[in-house]
């Protein structure tokens, strides 16, 4: 600081001097721990791609796991991810968003829908093994579903249920009350203002939702593993509808859980590039999440 | 007149109506019948253990004797997995607590809206890693380095799962931290400031006294993430069923003990029924800690 400067504002004592240092030092170790989360981050994926690098490709895509599994494709493995997923979506998404609609818009506060939220809140904080026993005990046994891509859906869809009432919540409760009431004041009934001024203004909270829980269903290994999903399966090399709904699949996170924990001699590269392309499916889902929120938050009118 | 046009709407509208409104009731209801569905169904397939003579809670909680297969002596103690999830939750928490508050405070009080907003967006996609990818990380990556800088012969353990726990639960404790932050009147921070404080004795003097409520919410929520996963501990700490003597020990969870041996246990059998009664404790732990730290996080929102 040149004295010119120092002169024209306070007189710096080394108390001072002393304080802006202490504040330096502050910020730079609050910011070394916030960069000490994103940094090994950065690091163990760049790690995963290049070791995944060898077989990152379409070919690996499309083509079914060969050898025992140690050599070949993830194909089977993907398309029964997305079995999963979007099953568990055409379940969970309409009665996640009804649920957020109740508890915004016609829930009061008493004790009945305190309880409500607790069990919302408590759902998501179910261990996903829980869910799994869950799913064991009444979709594969008392409903007789057996194992399959039905059982594995439902306790999947009940797992990510949480995930799309809040986010539909927090957007619903968003819109400002005075949007109802010049929706009531001509006339219109409670549930006639929920579809034609509340769902409407608040859909970009409705979609974030349903694509956080697509994400968090394509990455959830422990409630499908003991209720339709399996080691392997035989398919054909790119068949888009190789399952019926009774039967079970295969799924990527279970996939890399067996090729790295389970079966010996697996090429290399296969679990790597078998993690990043179920890394990349989740980011790139997160990432749709995250620019649809910020785009439809800068168009927002109020 | 109003009234009158009222009473003209169709007929199948104000029915449809009707039927809407049942059904958003019904699924708001439907949180409340998973739950307890969940317990219901987990307890019930546990239940028929408790006839059995043999078996006794107290050994079940205090033993760490695990033979479920043995032929003539099965013995079913959880003690060594509940000191092996405990292990492992607690490093995670010791790792995680300090990191997670420091960044928590960085984001609300240091950086600028720039910064705030891209480290969140990561902090989003850190969170959103799949446990098995992190499973992974602890069983190819994590492993070898621990490895090479502790000499010890086997990567998978305390230590490597504490690590990988510890990542999986910064972003739960960062949120939940920053929002208690930012929950502490901007006239507490203006007070301290017009008596000239620097940032960091503002934040040690008056922001974590002020929020500590809310920062212990976000602890336990992160203990509860700990306690709970699954797939990244039952590949990251090894499979040892005994009590461990340090980090470099070996381990196995509740959670693990389950993923590890439900599909090898027969339906019906005690074994079966022994892993659902795990399954009901764990609901139990989580059940409480959720508990607590939710009713905290009301506790802040009403004042």
């Amino acid at each position: 600081m040149s004295p010119a400067t120092a002169q024209s504002r306070f007189a710096e004592t080394p108390a001072v001097r002393r304080k802006l240092r202490q504040e330096a030092i502050a910020k730079w170790i609050f910011c070394g721990m916030a960069a000490a989360m994103v940094v090994p981050l950065v690091l163990i994926v760049g790690y995963l791609v290049v070791r995944a690098a060898p077989s990152l490709n379409l070919e690996f895509l499309l083509e079914v796991p060969k050898r025992g599994m140690t050599e070949g494709g993830i194909w089977p493995a993907f398309v029964g991810t997305l079995y999963l997923v979007f099953l568990s979506l055409a379940v969970s998404a309409p009665i996640g968003i009804l649920a957020a609609v109740y508890l915004n818009e016609y829930a009061g506060d008493n004790w009945f829908n305190r309880v409500i939220n607790l069990a919302v809140i408590n759902l998501a904080g179910v261990p996903s093994i829980v869910h799994a026993l869950f799913g064991l005990g009444a979709f594969v046994y008392a409903a007789r579903f057996g194992y399959s891509i039905i059982s594995a859906s439902l306790t999947l869809a009940i797992m990510t249920l949480p995930v799309i009432i809040a986010s539909t919540r927090e957007s619903l409760a968003s819109v400002p009350r005075t949007f109802r009431e010049a929706c009531w004041n001509v006339g219109a009934t409670r549930w006639q203002t929920i579809r034609s001024v509340v769902l409407p203004n608040s859909i970009s909270g409705i979609l974030t939702g349903v694509i956080l829980q697509v994400s968090r269903a394509a990455g959830e290994t422990a409630p499908v593993m003991f209720t339709g999903v399996v080691f392997f399966k035989a398919v054909e090399r790119g068949d888009l509808f190789p399952y019926y709904l009774d039967e079970q699949c295969m799924a990527l996170s279970m996939h890399l859980y067996t090729i790295s924990t389970q079966v010996p001699g697996v090429k290399e590269s296969i679990p790597f590039a078998t993690a990043v392309v179920l890394l990349g499916l989740v980011v790139i889902v997160n990432a749709t999440a995250i620019s649809l929120r910020v785009y439809l938050r800068s168009r927002k009118k109020w | 007149m109003f009234a009158v046009r009222a009473a003209k709407r169709a007929p199948w509208a104000v029915v449809g109506e009707k039927i809407i409104e049942a059904l958003v009731y019904f699924c708001g209801f439907s949180a409340i019948v998973f739950v307890l569905g969940i317990f219901v169904f987990v307890f019930k397939e546990a239940l028929p253990i408790f006839a059995h003579e043999q078996f006794s809670l107290t050994e079940f909680l205090t033993s760490s004797d695990w033979y479920p297969t043995s032929e003539s002596n099965k013995r079913y103690g959880v003690f060594a997995m509940i000191v092996g999830t405990a292990s492992v939750t607690v490093l995670a928490m010791v790792i995680a607590v300090p990191f997670g508050l420091g960044a928590a405070i960085y984001l609300s009080e240091f950086c600028g809206q720039k910064t705030r907003e891209t480290l969140k967006i990561v902090i989003e996609l850190l969170a959103a890693v799949p446990s098995v990818v992190w499973g992974f990380i602890g069983l190819t990556v994590m492993s070898k380095l621990i490895v090479q800088y502790t000499g010890t012969p086997v990567g998978v353990n305390v230590l490597n799962g504490g690590l990988i726990l510890a990542l999986m639960s910064v972003p739960i404790i960062v949120s939940i931290s920053e929002d208690a932050l930012k929950a502490v009147p901007d006239s507490y921070r203006e007070a301290a400031i017009a008596l000239g404080v620097t940032r960091w004795q503002l934040v040690w003097r008056v922001l974590l006294p002020a929020a500590k409520q809310g920062l212990l919410a976000a602890v336990l929520l992160g203990v509860g993430r700990g306690v709970g996963e699954t797939m990244a501990v039952l590949m990251a700490t090894g499979h040892a069923v005994h009590i461990p003597h340090g980090v470099l020990d070996s381990v196995r969870t509740l959670t693990a003990n389950i993923a590890a041996e439900l599909g090898e246990a027969p339906a019906g059998s005690d074994h079966y029924r022994v892993l659902f009664l795990t399954g009901v404790l764990l609901f139990t732990l989580t059940f409480a800690v959720n508990l607590i730290a939710d009713t905290i996080v009301r506790g802040i929102r009403r004042k």
